[in-house]
């Protein structure tokens, strides 16, 4: 499996951001027909040294070599004529057009006309050879995320990649899209190609990678091979600590129905039907999970329930009293609080300060509204309050939100949901993007919430977080309900055919205890 | 070997280079001109010097750039507040003009009203006359979202000729000798003046205004509402605050103040309606609104500048001979520059040679 020459080798490699030193010092090596994990945690510098070997960024000290032989890479460009290819957590396609065109786009051949039959037959070729099952004359927005993400692999073969960089691969995925993903990745292994898969999920480095590199806080802790090592061990050198996969939780007492969602339709911002008649009920004390892959009316789902979007038909009720289509302001004031997936975009103002931030949701009521003005005393205290109590590190409530550590951004805004004594939670994705710690204080906020009787939705792309957080688990495809299981004792397998439209079970009214 | 020029994006903005950077343009833009002007064979150092004193240098100079002052102070706080809620008000020439007519109409009907109830009358048709015309590309944009960049642009060409209808048809001064105005106002119509000079009670207005908006974005929750929307309108609707209501009334604000504008130059300088009551102030008010980074006590400072640049190009056509233009293309330059200098707050430049 491995050969004389480490056909990627980094050495000595530091990277400085303003205030932050995202790569100290990391040698870091890969060969080729191996698939190599980087493991770490948020901030932990994965994403940048992979920005480093793939052109994006310019290392401030360090040297690259491929397949022996030193290199400059000053550009994306540079690096893919060394056969270096990333594909990113965000795709980089152009919606309206075609697989080919998109596979095509930046080349220098063609020149004018589009030869569009050769460049299809090859792209063929590559799908069949890889089992990248794509069509080459379907337009990107028509294809699933899964699928964009294949075009995006073929696009870094169809440039002669042979060193392929993943960024969270899987995150986006069903559990059954992953498994497809791992084939094909070690099929391109097999053929000789450098595979790093950046992931910070232990279960994925132990089901399909050779060798494993840790980074934490921007050095290298270790290289080992897969086969040597364990998930606690790894855990251990991710975080520098013992963690806990275990949540404690009491058990769900029970309660009368908070959230009764009934029959729910609504359109997608493309004006497609995004919802398609969704009912179901969240109690007093519950959690309940909405499993689903990216784009299947979870959105949707979340801006309905709190006014952003107009439901076309259906019903919502909170406590018995209707809100269905009430506006934003109206919600609200019935202690909906509400934990959008896009936190700098919807949550929080980035430009404005802390306590600006905090008081989005409660400056138009006393306390901190009187009359036409701010109380700025009030909002003061206000905020200094949920500061020290939700412990978010930042010099002060005047400063920037913008400057904040996603950790931080998340418990600022969580700090002003709860805040307001929620009877009902719809938190969307609230520990997506966010380390090992932060995840766990999230979900101690979360579970205190339950305790404190409120309702809470939570919609969620991690399965383990859904199963471990949740009392019941709705699995949502295509905008609509594929089944409501008992969080307890639900298989994973079973969820991920929901998630995939391949299974659906009749609902079941779980009944409190 | 090759030198290559990068643009790197800073990850925060520079602050100092904040401050420093249109300092810098200004002083680029003065070397811009400085060429110009060399073209035109005049020598820049005595231009410059001669604008410097023609604006700054004597009482007469000083005062005419006060009174200059006042209506790019009013309209660019009012652009300047629409501009902090990403509502592009491009139309506070028109604002003025028929807040400035509507002053005019009230001190025409009324020519026996005393000082106390025609003046602050004339405020307020000046006021709600500017804020109606601007509340029609904010209902059409609240509405029906017409973009309200084209539509206050186009109706101040409707505003200007609507005034310039007036002056030549039916509201002409019979005794007027055939000039295109209104009968002068009565006294009592006039704002008080500072001593002998041009300078009217309109400053006050200015400074007030400066300070209302201060307060209003600081303290308020209107203000907060205008802020909170400008800087991401999405977090605005996620916490329920309504963009139509807040079009609506931020576009009379804004142009409410152009009207201000409007109804303090015929009531303080011209005390008539006439052709040609603003040089473009709606216009360079834009310019000094965003010079100023929309900051109401750095709009009161940066129309003082501005206008010291209007006064000091009128001295290069009066003594220098020299074209009106010279001063326009000063006026562009430095707004031109300080634009492209933005880039540098947020970026820095990497020079490194390749092979």
């Amino acid at each position: 499996m491995t050969t004389a020459v480490p056909s990627v080798q980094m050495l000595g490699i530091t990277k400085r951001f303003p205030g932050v030193l995202a790569n100290d010092h990391i040698d870091f090596s890969a060969n080729a027909g191996e698939i190599h994990a980087l493991l770490g945690e948020n901030g932990a510098g994965k994403s940048t040294l992979m920005n480093i070997l793939s052109g994006l960024y310019h290392p401030d000290q360090g040297d690259i070599h491929i397949h022996g032989r030193r290199v400059a890479l000053r550009s994306p460009r540079d690096a893919i004529s060394l056969g270096i290819g990333m594909v990113h957590q965000h795709f980089m396609l152009v919606e309206p057009h075609t697989v080919a065109e998109n596979v095509t786009l930046g080349l220098d051949e063609p020149r004018f006309l589009l030869n569009s039959g050769q460049i299809e037959q090859k792209i063929a070729a590559l799908s069949e050879k890889y089992g990248l099952k794509v069509d080459p004359e379907a337009r990107i927005w028509q294809l699933s995320v899964g699928e964009q993400q294949r075009v995006e692999i073929i696009k870094m073969l169809y440039r002669n990649a042979d060193i392929l960089i993943l960024d969270e691969p899987t995150a986006v995925l069903t559990p059954q899209e992953a498994r497809e993903l791992f084939v094909t990745l070690k099929r391109m292994a097999a053929e000789g190609h450098t595979i790093i898969f950046i992931t910070h999920k232990l279960d994925e480095v132990m089901a399909i990678s050779d060798r494993v590199t840790v980074l934490r806080k921007g050095r290298v802790v270790s290289t080992v091979f897969t086969s040597a090592t364990n998930k606690q061990e790894l855990a251990r050198m991710m975080v520098g600590r013992e963690v806990f996969f275990q949540v404690t939780k009491r058990p769900w007492r029970g309660g009368s129905a908070v959230l009764r969602v009934e029959a729910a339709r609504a359109l997608s911002d493309k004006g497609l039907p995004a919802l398609k008649g969704v009912s179901f009920e969240v109690q007093e004390g519950e959690i309940l999970g909405v499993a689903g892959v990216a784009g299947n009316g979870q959105r949707e789902l979340a801006e309905a329930i709190t006014g952003l979007r107009p439901l076309t038909s259906g019903e919502v009720y909170l406590c018995d009293r209707r809100i269905t289509n009430h506006n934003p302001r109206q919600i609200l004031d019935q202690k909906v609080s509400h934990i959008p997936e896009d936190r700098l975009g919807m949550g929080l103002i980035p430009n404005l300060s802390l306590s600006d931030n905090l008081i989005l949701k409660g400056y138009f009521a006393p306390p901190l509204g009187r009359g036409p003005f701010l109380d700025q005393k009030a909002i003061d205290a206000h905020c200094r309050e949920l500061i020290s109590r939700f412990e978010v590190m930042a010099p002060g409530p005047d400063s920037s939100v913008k400057l904040l550590s996603g950790g931080n951004l998340q418990r600022l805004l969580l700090a002003r949901e709860i805040s307001c004594c929620p009877r009902l939670m719809v938190a969307v994705h609230p520990t997506r993007g966010l380390d090992v710690g932060a995840t766990e204080a999230v979900h101690k906020m979360v579970l205190e919430q339950r305790e404190e009787g409120a309702a809470i939705l939570l919609i969620s792309e991690d399965l383990d977080e859904l199963l471990s957080l949740s009392d019941r688990v709705a699995v949502l495809y295509e905008g609509e309900i594929m089944g409501i299981v008992p969080a307890q004792g639900a298989q994973v397998e079973e969820i991920g055919l929901m998630m995939a439209g391949a299974k659906r079970i009749q609902s079941v009214e779980v009944a409190a205890p | 070997m090759k030198l290559t020029l990068r643009l790197e994006r800073r990850l925060t903005p520079s602050r100092a280079l904040g401050f420093l950077i249109p300092v810098f343009s200004i002083v680029l833009a003065l070397c811009f001109g400085a060429v110009l002007l060399a073209a035109v064979g005049k020598n820049p150092g005595v231009v410059y010097q001669k604008m410097f004193s023609g604006a700054f240098g004597s009482k007469f100079g000083l005062t005419e750039t006060v009174v200059k002052a006042i209506p790019l102070m009013l309209s660019g706080l009012g652009v300047a507040v629409a501009f902090r809620m990403l509502l592009w008000n491009i139309g506070a020439e028109g604002q003025l003009q028929i807040g400035a007519f509507a002053a005019a109409g009230v001190a025409l009907a009324f020519p026996q009203a005393p000082a106390a109830v025609i003046i602050p009358a004339m405020m307020l048709a000046g006021f709600l006359g500017g804020a109606l015309w601007a509340s029609i590309p904010a209902t059409l944009k609240a509405k029906l979202q017409v973009n309200e960049i084209i539509t206050s642009l186009m109706l101040n060409y409707v505003a200007i000729y609507w005034v310039e209808y007036l002056v030549y048809g039916p509201w002409k001064n019979p005794k007027g000798y055939g000039f295109p105005g209104t009968a002068p106002f009565s006294p009592a119509a006039e704002l008080p003046r500072l001593g002998a000079s041009r300078v009217h009670l309109g400053l006050l207005f200015g400074l007030v205004a400066a300070l209302c908006l201060y307060f209003i974005l600081r303290r308020t929750k209107w203000g907060y509402e205008i802020r909170v929307i400008g800087e991401n309108p999405t977090a605005a609707r996620y916490a329920g605050i309504s963009l139509t209501r807040n079009i609506l009334t931020v576009m009379a604000l804004s142009g409410g103040l152009a009207g201000l504008a409007g109804m303090s130059e015929v009531s303080g300088i011209i005390h008539a309606l006439q052709r040609g009551i603003s040089p473009g102030y709606g216009y360079t008010a834009i310019i000094v609104a965003w010079l100023a980074k929309l900051n109401p006590w750095a709009i009161v400072v940066v129309s003082f500048l501005f206008a010291g640049l209007l006064v000091g190009g009128d001295q290069l056509q009066i003594s220098m001979g020299l074209p009106a233009a010279m001063s326009n293309i000063l006026q562009g330059a430095v707004l031109f520059f300080i634009l492209g200098g933005e880039i540098l707050v947020r970026h820095r430049i990497s020079l490194t040679w390749e092979k």
